[in-house]
This record gives structure tokens, sequence and C-alpha cells, in this order.
């Protein structure tokens, strides 16, 4: 039988999905369901001095108003930050609480105050007109790099911060430093950026009186986390009283993490009315009150020896938080940022401080890469920075500093079991031409355009999180994987995940693992995940954890369902268990040509007993039926790599920025199938290239934002993008049985610094702040012309 | 309110909605067809394109009223007797969806744009969908596959 692993198998999902038989949130509509509309602050600071609700509940159709005083009452729990971090100074991070309907202070546009209930949406948007919220209105505070300086958002967190944390030897670093030839130093703003999945949020919750239990259909990434922490912290009901069903979810990139105050409102006020109660995000409110992702400002230095050789490295960080610390909000700057902050090289001395601020924004999390497309970012403009400055070939220097042998100890926290960097690097040049760009920016010239090169090498650490490692850095929690490989007794499969797929194509490649674990059909194998009251506990779809941690406990589960099967053929074929192989589907004593199919001996797990032969085919100690379950911890982190190239051609004339060629070399191990990798580097590209060149969210001083529609925020659109050119290296992960690695959040890492690196070196080294839009660049340009002529 | 008399994929609907009732809205609430997805309210993302009279048209930019008697194609309507139609079938052999939804809006303006040209250049296919954003593919696997579609149709 062939194997599937490594095809290109067409997506099971996709006929739905082409058809329009998707079924998302938006698409429920359950018997005598009500409308819910949030009314939101809109004022960034302010405390609440009355809500007045009674001209609103007089409104057509309204069928409850719930505020802030009721879900106090009812002692419903807040929104929590998931990760503990600790400052270098060895006290605790500092979290405000987080009521999923504010009472007495609001924090940022579109924080909630009171949900209007109401027999239709239109009435619900009319009663919620009607709400009158007194409000008294605080100086905001916004700005990334002064939010130490404003005002005290929360009482108790003085200078708005959350922690001040570090990871590394500071004492070291000085000491690397005083033996520098050459400090290079850059000063850099990782702007803010909206995830923007294309389905807006949205829940439906239901109360069922006789069994008082609730289900929640929503918009999420991890339904089983989502009840945990609805549960254990919002107390909206015990877990065996709440079913959260996550359905087909239209992209999530880390916005689809956290549970929301909708969800936990909706939930809560379904039982108090007795009645199910939808909401759905419009996009504005997506804008508003979606986590937002990245928002760093950093000061970075790296220490080199005149001939190109690191010797050591710092990074001090400001990272915006938002209004409140939300599920991955403190882990994204510190733990998934500071251990990558040194890139691909061999640094011997490196330290990163990261401060945590609060401001009077939307809250800021996990979006696509979260904290490694940070981390890239800084080290790899430094990295094109030194090479400007020691006049050293961009490509050699980076090669000059990489790891020459595997495991890698890399400087700050990470083993690197597996990789080839000079591999993936030469191939990316070969790919992109590289020796022939000086003749194409000559080409350039002759037209009156500025052409540039640049180039990214990274590493990232995915498949969070293994629980030794992550409790050994102090922080907590880890995060394995669940899957139960269930066996029908005629034979096929259904395979549960605690992983979500809200567009990895889960249905389709962890089929074709199973498929070629057992040896049974894909057609005749079923992908199971999305609903809690479906298979196990499980943790979800982020931190490109599917394949390397949910896909691995779907091998452990498969293997244990073979290792049954041989001992049930054993049995029913009086063999030892040790002579039995399984191939292809088939239990083969060895040495003879008896053998029994996988169908036949799940049958007999589930039918046990053959009339004429009076006994049973189960081996004593083994219960009938054919299921297996396995929860998989990774040993370590995987660490997808490569690199990539981008060149671009500006006109000086009007500042526009044409990215001519893009080229993505990346190894991510073992490949389970090609076409869906591909579709994940395109899209992680398209969002990294996007923030380099056109996305941008910006609040103005008061915290009103700015960009709040596709009017004013610029999503990538398809005449944006030039043809992408991609290719592999491989390098198996040697820490779990597929050498599997991870490939979601490539193209979101590797495309700021490349595309960036590439307008910089168009622009003579000048240096803008992304997104890289016409105007900053066309200034660049005139500022070039000026230097210019100076020289001349 | 008033009665909102449509074709809708081949067969004839009649239904009394309010006169503000959006084509989008109309489908999706008063008629169950929920393939058709509202992605903004700004008519900007293009995940409720639809067919009216032949032409593409985002859903969201047209009150149900005003193309009272026209005929209209939703992503529901594009298959023959169970049969996907090209497009739907190039879309999945080249991996041009993953979440699925702006899928159904990309589609009918894709098939738009090759009953208007029938072998667009990909500056063309991507001009074309301008219109439509996604978030999953970074639309390269899109382009590739109208112009799979234009060799079938």
């Amino acid at each position: 039988m062939a194997s599937l692993v490594g095809s290109r198998v067409e997506r099971k999902e996709d006929k739905r999905f082409l058809t329009g038989k998707g079924r998302y949130t938006a698409d429920i509509n359950l018997v005598n369901q009500t409308y819910a509309i949030f009314v939101r602050s809109p004022h960034a600071r302010a405390s609440i001095k009355k809500i007045n609700i009674d001209k609103a509940l007089k409104s057509p159709g309204v069928v409850s108003i719930l505020t802030g005083k009721e879900i106090a009452d009812d002692k419903i729990g807040g929104l929590i930050a998931g990760w503990a971090i600790r400052s270098e100074d060895g006290t605790e991070m500092k979290c405000p609480g987080n009521p999923p309907l504010a009472k007495d202070n609001v924090n940022f546009v579109g924080d909630p105050v009171a949900v209007v209930i109401a027999e239709s949406l239109a009435e619900a948007k009319e009663a919620a007109e009607k709400v009158e919220v007194d409000y008294k209105v605080l100086k905001a505070v916004t700005s990334t790099a002064d939010a130490m300086n404003g005002d005290t958002i929360h009482e108790g967190i003085d200078k708005n911060l959350c922690f001040d944390w570090l990871l590394g030897d500071r004492q070291k670093v000085k000491e690397a430093f005083d033996k520098a030839d050459k400090v290079i130093s850059i000063d850099i703003i990782n702007n803010r950026l909206i995830p923007n999945a294309m389905e807006p949020r949205a829940c439906v919750a239901d109360y069922n009186a006789a069994s008082e239990e609730i289900t929640l259909y929503t918009t999420s990434q991890n339904p089983h986390l989502s009840r945990l922490i609805m549960s254990a912290f919002g107390n909206v009901a015990p877990e065996h009283k709440l079913r959260v069903v996550a359905p087909d979810v239209g992209g999530g990139f880390g916005s689809k993490i956290n549970v929301y105050n909708e969800d936990i409102v909706c939930s809560w006020a379904a039982k108090k009315i007795n009645r199910a109660i939808k909401w759905v995000a419009e996009r504005s409110e997506s804008f508003l009150t979606d986590i937002h992702g990245r928002d760093h400002v950093t000061h970075a230095e790296l220490a080199v020896t005149k001939d190109g050789k690191f010797l050591g490295f710092k990074n001090e960080t400001i990272a915006n938080l938002g209004a409140y610390a939300r599920v991955f909000g403190t882990v994204t700057p510190t733990y998934l940022f500071g251990p990558c902050a040194t890139g691909v090289y061999e640094i011997p001395a490196a330290y990163t401080n990261v401060k945590a601020v609060y401001t009077n924004t939307a809250p800021v999390d996990a979006y696509r890469g979260a904290g490694r497309p940070e981390a890239t970012y800084t080290i790899e403009r430094l990295v094109e920075k030194a090479s400007m400055e020691l006049g050293i070939d961009k490509t050699e220097l980076r090669i000059k500093n990489f790891p020459t042998a595997f495991p890698f100890k890399q400087t700050l926290v990470h083993t690197v079991d597996s990789g080839d960097y000079v591999a993936g690097m030469e191939k990316a040049k070969q790919m992109a031409d590289y020796k022939g760009f000086e003749a194409r920016r000559k080409e350039s010239e002759a037209k009156g355009k500025l052409r540039g090169i640049g180039v990214t090498s990274y590493f990232e650490a995915c498949g969070i999180a293994p629980s030794a490692a992550v409790m050994s850095l102090g922080c907590g929690v880890g995060l394995w994987e669940s899957a139960e490989v269930r066996f029908n007794p005629t034979g096929q499969v259904t395979v549960y995940t605690g992983s979500h797929s809200h567009g990895q194509s889960h249905q389709t490649t962890f089929a074709q693992i199973a498929a070629d674990e057992l040896g049974v059909p894909i057609e005749n194998i079923d992908i199971v995940h999305g609903d809690t009251d479906k298979g196990t506990f499980g943790m979800g779809t982020y931190g490109s954890r599917s394949l390397a941690v949910g896909g691995i406990a779907i091998v452990n589960a498969c293997k244990k369902i073979v290792e049954k099967g041989k001992r049930v053929t054993a049995k029913m074929l009086e063999a030892n268990p040790e002579d039995v192989e399984f191939k292809d589907g088939e239990f083969i004593v060895s040495k003879s040509n008896k053998k029994k199919t996988i169908g036949e001996v799940a049958f007999a797990c589930y039918l046990p007993g053959v009339r004429d032969e009076m006994k049973s085919p189960l081996p004593e100690g083994d219960e009938p039926g054919l299921k297996e379950t396995s929860f998989y911890d990774p040993s370590n982190f995987s660490f997808p790599a490569g690199t990539h190239i981008a060149e671009v051609e500006i006109d000086p004339e009007t500042g526009h920025v044409k990215l001519e060629k893009y080229t993505a070399c990346d190894d991510f191990g073992r490949i389970i199938n090609p076409m869906v990798v591909e579709g994940q580097v395109h899209g992680g590209l398209a969002q990294g290239i996007g923030q380099a060149l056109y996305e941008n969210a910006e609040y103005d001083e008061t915290g009103q934002l700015m960009t709040g529609s596709y009017m004013d925020y610029t999503m990538p659109r398809a005449d944006n993008f030039p043809e992408f050119n991609i290719g592999y290296t491989c390098t198996h992960a040697t820490t779990n049985p597929l050498g599997v690695k991870g490939c979601g959040e490539a193209g979101a890492i590797a495309a700021p610094p490349t595309v960036m690196n590439a307008v910089i070196d168009a622009l003579g080294g000048q240096e803008v702040t992304m997104p890289a839009t016409a105007e900053k660049v066309w200034k660049a340009c005139k500022n070039l012309k000026k230097s210019n002529a100076k020289a001349a | 309110m008033g009665k909102i008399s449509l074709e809708v994929n081949g067969r004839k609907v009649e239904k009394e909605a309010p006169d503000n009732t959006l084509l989008s809205t109309f489908l999706r609430e008063h008629l169950q067809l929920t393939g058709t997805h509202i992605g903004c309210d700004t008519s900007q993302c293009g995940a409720c394109v639809v067919h009216v009279d032949g032409n593409s048209l985002k859903s969201c930019t047209a009150l149900a009223a005003d193309i009272n008697g026209s005929k209209v194609t939703t992503i529901e309507g594009l298959e023959t007797n169970g049969k996907m139609h090209p497009m739907q079938e190039a879309f999945k052999k080249l991996h041009g969806l993953q979440c699925g939804f702006c899928t159904p809006g990309m589609v009918m303006s894709a098939v738009d744009l090759l009953q208007k040209n029938k072998k667009p250049s990909d500056t063309e296919i991507r001009d074309w969908l301008e219109g439509n954003i996604c978030r999953c593919t970074g639309y390269q696997n899109i382009v590739a596959a109208v112009k799979e579609a234009a060799t079938k149709m």
C-alpha cells in the first residue's frame, strides 16, 4: 500500500466549503432564540457613574438587559491571563480584574458595559441605543513607549507595569560588549496588527433546563480549553454541565484562542433567561475587541568582532499588553519571544529584558507567530545592519555565525535538535538568483528605480509546549495533546483529536497519518474535533502545535491499537504475539501464511466468539472493544527554520514599493501533505508581507482606534503579491516519531524582516518603520536624493 | 414589509420581508442559504458575492426589494446534478481555500470573471479579485485555481 504521508491528497473538507454547506457559528439558529447586542464604551478610559436602562427596557421586543452589577452579583468570574510571569526582582506579575461586563471602570474603546437581549436583532440594536451610560472620562494612556509615565490605569499597578522580566545574564553580556570591536544598535517599532480572521467572532448559547446544561457554540480555536476557563475561572457552570462546540471556524490566527466577554455573558445570560441567545460580531466590533498582535518598542544591540563574529546581544523591549492581560498575553512577549531573540546564531552572551505595560487599547495577545515574529524582526534587522556597517555580504555574515553542529544549544533556553542552516541558505540563494541581483539592481537604476534585496534566516520554537520545558521556565502550564482512535466493529475508524482545524486541514492530514498507521483506506477514516461532548479533553490549535503535538498523539494511539491487534491476532491464530507483524493493514504471523486484516481483528474485538471454536479471540487481560487513547506531551519544542529572500523595486517619484520576488526556503522536517504546507506558507507570507508593507493598527492619543474598518486598515489583496517562490530543505525532527516540525507560522515570522531589509537596502540603509507605506518611503527617497547630491 | 419575489438557484421564492432587508440578510435569514457569508460591514470583503441576473454583486450592497423579480445564483446553486462547477473543482484540486469563509464569494466572483474574460492573465485575475479578501491563502492558489478553471470552462 502506497504511503499517504508525503502525498498531495486533496482535502476532505473542501466539498462542503465549496458548495455552501459549511456550518459556521453564525449559520446556527436555534428554536426560540433571542439576539444579543453589547453596549460598549465609546471612551478609552472612564469610570462608570451610572447606567440607566429604564428607557431601553421599554423598547419593543426587549427580553432582558444585564450589566456589570448583575454579573458581579452572580459571582461570574472575569477573563484571565493564562501564564504567570515573574519579574527580574522576583515579584509576581500584576494583573487587574477583567470582568466580562465592566462595572466600575472601562479601559478601552469597545469594553462592554451591558448586554441587551431582544426578540430580534433589529429590536436589540434599537434598545441598545437607549441604554444611557454616564461616564466620567479620564485621561487615556495609549503610547507603548510612554505607558510607564502615564496615569495609573489599574489601581495598585504602578507605572502600568505588569512585569519587568529578564532572560539571560546581564554581567556576561557586559563582558562580551567590553571585548567587542564594534557595537551595532537599532531601535525598532514592531507595529500593532489586527488578526482579521474573515469570519467575525460569534456565539450562540443555549440552556437546557431539564438537564441543567449550557451549550455554547462559539468561534474558538480550542473548545476544551474555553470550557475549562469558563468553568474554573468564569464560574459559568461546572464542566460537565457546559458543552462548548466550535463548529467550522473561519480562520483564527490566534485571535480565537481567548475566551471572550461575549462567550461568558451569553452563556450566563442564556441560563438566566432560559432562552437561547445569538450574538454575531459586526466587523467594527472585531476591530475593536478581538485581541490585537505585536506592538513592541525595542532597543537592541549586537557586539561584533571586526571580522563579523557575534559576541553579545542585548534586547530591551517594551511590550504593550493593552487594557488587560489575556490568555496568551503575558507569555507571548516573554517565553515565546525571549528565547528566540538570538535567532539562528551562536552568540555566547545574550539577554532579553521585557517591560510589559498596560494601555487603554484592546488587549494584545497571540497573533500568528506570537513573539517569534517580534524576536526575528529584531535580530534580523540588526544582523542586516551589521552587514552594512561591517561591509560583509549579508549571507556570508549569517553563515559565519550559524551553529556548526546539531543539537545546537542556543544561547538563552532552547536546544535545537536538528537543522542545516547552511544548506537552507545556499538553496535559498540559488532559488532567488542571489548572484544575479547586482545586474538587476543596475537594470532598475537605468529605469530610475531603486532596487533592494533583503535576507532573513529564522528559526522558531513550535509545537508548544512541552510540560517539562515550560515548567522548568517557571510558567506553570504544559500543553500536551490528546487523541482517541476508535474502530467501529465493521472496520471504519473515527479519530477524535483535542486539536482544532480552522483552515489547517486536519480532516485530511490527520486522516493521512491514521491511514498509514492503521492501513485503513482514508475514506474510511473520519477526524472529529471541535466539540467537548465528542472526544477527550484537549488543548487546541495554536503555536504550530496541531501536527507536532496533536499528530503525534494520533500516531501513539494508533500504535496502541496495533499492539492490541497483535495480541488478538496471536490468540486467534494460535501464535506468539512477538511473532505477529503488522504491515499495510494486515497482521501476519511471521514465517507462515496465516494472517488477519485489521478489519477482522476489529470485528473480533467487538463481537468476540466464533460459534464452533467455543473460545474468545480476546487474550486474557484484554477487554473487548478496539479503542485507544493517547495523551502526548512532547519532550521538546520543534524547531522549523529557513532562509527567505525578498527583492523590491521602489519608484522614488511615488514611494510605491513593489515586491518583485519573494523566495522562501524552509525546513519543516517531514511533510505530511505538500499541498497543505504550501498553502500554509503562502498564507503566512501574506500576513508577514502585510505587516511590512500595508497593515497597521493605530490609536489616537484619546484612545480612539483610527483603523477600525477595512476602509482604514489595509488588508492585503490579491494584487499586492507576486507569485511566491517556495522550496524546502529537510532535516527530520529527532524528538517525535513523525520527524515533523510545524509550518503554520513561518511565513508570518520571516517575511517582515525579509521585506524590510530589502526596502532599507533599496533606500541605502535608511531606517523606515513598518508598514513601509508610499508616504514614508517617498520621504526617505527625498532624503536619499539630498544626501546623494551632497556627496556629489 | 413588502413582498420579495425572486428566482433563487432556479426556484421561485416569495417572502414577506422588511423593506430595509439586505439581499445578504434575505438569503441567509429568510431562505436559510447560509453559504453566502457576511465578513464585514463596509462592503469590502466580498464574502457575500452572488450573481444577480448573471453578474456578480456583493449581496450586502443591495436591498432585496431593489432587485425584485431578478434571478439570483448563490454558491449553493453552482452545482449541476450534484456535480461541482469547474471553478469549485479547481479550487479543490489546487487548494484555493483553507478556512472556507471567503470561499463562496471568491468562487462566485471568479466565475463571473471567466464569463467576461475567458482567458485572463495572472494580473487580470489578481485585479478582478481585488474586492475579495482572503486571510488564509495568500491568494496564490486561488489565482492558480481560476487559471485551471479557465481551461475547463
